[in-house]
């Protein structure tokens, strides 16, 4: 399968948004280029299980490499593994559910489109890319699109939070590029991923690369301290804005984390490991906690992401193949669930037009069909088995307990820890939002519409899909983890 | 002799060739701007087509005109910059009384831009300079009726003829030290004595005046406010681009053996440039102030590149001259139709121009993204290559520092933005047509700003020409 179908569809999809006459066809076209690319993935997943089932072992799949400056030796290579297509399929549910959810944008609807689908465009480019400058480019090119669609359709105290997410992400980002350019230069002339992973790079190099990429990569992903845009960011943005926020653009630097920063630099990776414990226990804790105080919905999701994207960043720090299929498992689970979460909150505060949970009750009665889901969603949130969240953090737990010293054990148990004041604060927050007598000002409210309903049942069933059946998404990541677990053992 | 002299000197004599032009025309019965004005238009499009056929590599005059390919592109980068400004300010230039005198001072100043990039001499280059110089300062007061236009002229030159004034004597003592002025010789005499040295920290002052480097960055903000926006562009993308070149070649070719002292001045300089350009731009309520300022910190990111002291630092630079081309003429024709039409020049009367003029504010926000070096837009390319060229030394805390910066640069291009896309204004600029010569040029920046990056053979055209 062409890898340039995944960067093409969305490319040609903007296009047609661009020259479209009037909003109706520029959410059908939306609409078109969303499915079309989910279908594209699906494609793209069994072409994958094909290749491997037939027996072919290579590290990354249908790779292609076109020179494109070749005066640096920048070439546009691309290539997939089970990481990345998991990575994809979850934005493809995203940005078909945050198209469906968008459906009533009247401000600007051609540009927001537009808007939403370059990002989507960005984060395909990102995870096919296999030469760390257009993985740059893709991940830089973001920004525009998040700065604008929370500067003009967000809420709240939008500007500055549009600004603050900008300024953080382009800092990690100045991070990145030096620590690319450091790799580049020390590689031996070569951004490509495959090659520099081949490259023993030496201790020093290691431990000061490292630092600038993890960091940088993990401004992204709401490492702690650097995680103070996150709440702004998300609570301001419009709800398709925050689920790709949350869904897909914190992966990013999940995946970066990953892929180049622990994958090209494992002797770096071992020695910061106990330092990315800390913080992401940090995370974990301090986001728990902090969402506890929290009183607006958008909020509340905002600093649990916080917590839960800790999970991840704690599978990485483990550096154990368990706890690293569990990060990357989190990172699907949690994007889809956060999506679905913010979808939700979307279509309340559309209807009620507050997200103070004091100021509702009973929505159930009114609308069946989102309190459920938003129940649902809750109940993945707090990991109840059966559902996506239950298994990632599982086996986060379980990577991380493989390590019999105290500090990981005392580490594993903080987090572990989080999850009862989850559970606090998600179930006051359902419970006072769906339940009890509800307000005679929300009785004429209606439920979800056909396009709510359809994005909603596509996030569930992605959530389903993971938390009844996890195994195909661990054989899906299996060897993409072995080959990074290969890479640190390599090192003493 | 003769088709060589023709063919090596062909920019120069095109140029000349129209200047004569304009001047029959000036003497004769004279013309009426409305038509004279697409004459001129055509006549620079021409010139600037011509650049791209017939072109020979030589040495003319015993070496005092030189000629390459890398000169000729960079010629042809700033014929297309002038190309662009008669377009981007056709609005001004329509009303201005003296058509023809303008664009003879603007040719005659391209004139000594061609031969200050061709020089193969300090007397030529000099001499060259100062044509370059001159003419723009009778520009930069062609505001006839505003104060503010004369004050700008007579600072820019006062403040040239004190760096020319700091040239001529770094020239001397470097004839003094040497006993040649020749770009070939040069380099076999300097060995490094602290008399040459002196010489040469005196010619780096100078240029380090026209590129307004930091701590010799004062005038640039009163001039560049106070000229007429057609001149301002002119001064802020050609002059800077055409002075980067020989910059930049006299370093790599003449001073070579002085790499040691230079890179440290450099490296310094570039820090304070980027620093300081940022900060004050932050500040600015003016947009030509804010360009200003932001066109120093540009001018920063370039000594980054230019500290590299290889070839690719030479084509990363060109390659960014020729985006900051796109980049500013494009903001800067912005600024023009808006302050021609209505008069405004503060940045909070942007406000709310998104609902009025969606054209026009989409043409600026890609200009300042490309500026910041956000991609999709060429800026992202140029500016790495810029950085990624600095690195090339292995001097990681240089480019983390230029890194850094690029982030304050990010955040005043994004107080624009957010004027234009988010803020709430009672009386917003009303819609505006821009000429159609004007949109046409805005459509061209567009293209380029785009287009530079994405189409990588452009890249790799400049990295063969040298």
């Amino acid at each position: 399968m062409n890898l340039l179908l995944l960067i093409g569809i969305p490319l040609v999809a903007a296009l047609a948004v661009l020259a479209s006459r009037n909003a109706k066809q520029v959410r059908w076209i939306s609409l078109t280029g969303a499915t079309a690319q989910l279908i594209a993935s699906f494609a793209l997943l069994f072409a994958f299980k094909t290749e491997r089932a037939a027996g072919n072992t290579a590290q990354m799949l249908f790779e292609q490499k076109h020179a494109l400056f070749p005066a640096w030796n920048i070439n546009f290579h691309l290539g997939v593994d089970g990481i990345s297509i998991a990575m994809i399929l979850l934005t493809s549910f995203v940005l078909v559910a945050g198209v469906l959810v968008s459906w009533n944008v009247e401000k600007m609807t051609k540009e927001f489109y537009f808007l939403l689908i370059l990002l989507a465009l960005g984060a395909y480019g990102f995870f096919i890319s296999l030469d760390l400058f257009i993985l740059f480019f893709f991940l830089e090119i973001s920004v525009i699109p998040k700065y604008l669609l929370i500067g003009i359709w967000g809420s709240g105290k939008k500007e500055y939070s549009a600004n603050k997410l900008a300024l953080m992400l382009m800092g990690g980002s100045a991070l990145i590029l030096v620590g690319m350019l450091g790799l580049y230069f020390e590689g031996g002339r070569s951004f490509d991923l495959l090659q520099l992973s081949k490259m023993s790079f030496d201790t020093t190099t290691q431990h000061i690369l490292f630092p600038l990429l993890f960091i940088g990569f993990g401004v992204f992903t709401a490492l702690f301290p650097f995680h103070t845009w996150v709440p702004d960011g998300h609570s301001s943005a419009p709800t398709a804005g925050s689920m790709f926020l949350a869904g897909i653009s914190m992966k990013l630097g999940g995946y970066g984390c990953l892929r180049v920063a622990t994958y090209l630099l494992p002797e770096g990776a071992k020695e910061y490991a106990n330092i990315i414990i800390v913080l992401s226990a940090i995370a974990i804790l301090y986001g728990a906690f902090a969402t506890m105080m929290q009183k607006d919905l958008k909020y509340i999701n905002a600093y649990s992401s916080v917590s839960h994207v800790g999970f991840s960043l704690l599978g990485i720090g483990m550096l154990t193949q368990t706890a690293m299929t569990g990060a990357v498992m989190q990172m699907v689970s949690h994007g889809v669930m956060t999506a679905l979460f913010f979808a939700v909150i979307g279509m309340i505060y559309d209807r009620t037009h507050t997200r103070m949970v004091a100021d509702m009750g009973g929505l159930m009665k009114v609308m069946p069909f989102v309190a459920t889901v938003f129940f649902i969603v809750g109940l993945c949130s707090l990991g109840l088995p059966g559902l996506s969240g239950f298994v990632a953090e599982m086996t986060v737990f379980v990577g991380s307990w493989e390590h019999a010293d105290a500090f990981h054990r005392i580490a594993t148990i903080a987090a572990a820890m989080s999850i009862v004041v989850t559970a606090v604060y998600i179930l006051r927050a359902v419970g006072q939002t769906v339940m009890g007598p509800i307000k005679n000002e929300y009785i004429q409210l209606k439920d979800a519409n056909w396009n709510e309903k359809l994005a909603a049942i596509l996030l569930l069933a992605g959530i389903l899909a993971i938390g009844i059946a996890p195994f195909w998404l661990n054989d899906l990541l299996k060897p993409g983890i072995e080959v990074i677990m290969q890479k640190l053992a390599s090192v003493n | 002799m003769l088709n060589d002299f023709l063919i090596l000197m062909k920019p120069e004599l095109t140029v000349t060739v129209i200047l004569f032009l304009l001047l029959f025309i000036k003497i004769g019965k004279g013309m009426k701007n409305e038509t004279l004005l697409p004459l001129i238009q055509v006549l620079l499009l021409l010139n600037f087509l011509l650049g791209f056929f017939f072109n020979k590599q030589g040495v003319l005059f015993e070496g005092l005109y030189t000629s390459t390919s890398m000169i000729v592109f960079q010629k042809n980068i700033l014929n297309l910059g002038v190309y662009l400004i008669s377009l981007l300010c056709a609005d001004w230039l329509r009303k201005t009384p003296h058509l023809p005198e303008f664009f003879m001072l603007m040719l005659s100043a391209l004139l000594g831009m061609f031969f200050m990039i061709s020089s193969g001499n300090l007397l030529m280059f000099y001499l060259s300079l100062e044509l370059a110089t001159i003419p723009v300062a009778a520009m930069a007061n062609f505001d006839l009726e505003k104060k503010i236009s004369s004050e700008a002229a007579m600072k820019m030159i006062l403040s040239s003829a004190f760096s020319s004034g700091i040239l001529l004597f770094g020239i001397s003592l470097l004839y003094g030290a040497t006993g040649t002025i020749s770009f070939a010789e040069l380099p076999a005499q300097l060995d490094g004595s602290p008399l040459q040295i002196m010489a040469f920290v005196f010619l780096f002052t100078a240029f380090a005046f026209k590129l307004s480097i930091v701590p010799f960055h004062l005038w640039t903000a009163d001039v560049y406010e106070g000229s007429p926006i057609a001149v301002t562009s002119f001064l802020s993308v050609i002059s800077k681009g055409s002075i980067a070149f020989i910059f930049i070649s006299t370093l790599y070719k003449v001073f070579q053996p002085m790499e040691a002292i230079w890179y440290n001045m450099i490296v310094v300089l570039a820090i304070a440039t980027m620093v300081i350009g940022n900060l004050f731009a932050l500040r600015q309520q003016n947009i030509k102030r804010f360009l200003a300022f932001s066109s120093i910190a540009q001018v920063g990111f370039i000594l980054v590149a230019i500290s590299s002291n290889s070839p690719a630092g030479l084509s990363a630079v060109v390659y960014f001259v020729l985006i900051y081309v796109f980049s500013n003429l494009a903001a800067f024709g912005v600024a023009s139709v808006i302050s021609e039409k209505t008069g405004r020049e503060n940045i909070d009367e942007y406000k709310g121009l998104y609902k009025t003029n969606p054209f026009l504010t989409w043409v600026l926000a890609l200009a300042l993204f490309s500026l910041a070096g956000v991609p999709p837009t060429a800026g992202f390319f140029g500016k790495l290559f810029l950085l990624t060229a600095g690195a090339t030394k292995a001097d990681y805390w240089f480019v983390t520092v230029a890194a850094l910066n690029m982030i304050i640069s990010l955040y005043y291009y994004l107080r624009i933005t957010r004027a234009m896309f988010m803020d709430k204004n009672d009386q917003p600029i009303e819609k505006l047509r821009p000429d159609p010569s004007a949109r046409l040029a805005l459509l061209i920046c567009t293209a380029g700003i785009i287009l530079t990056g994405l189409l990588s053979w452009v890249y790799d055209y400049i990295v063969k020409l040298n």
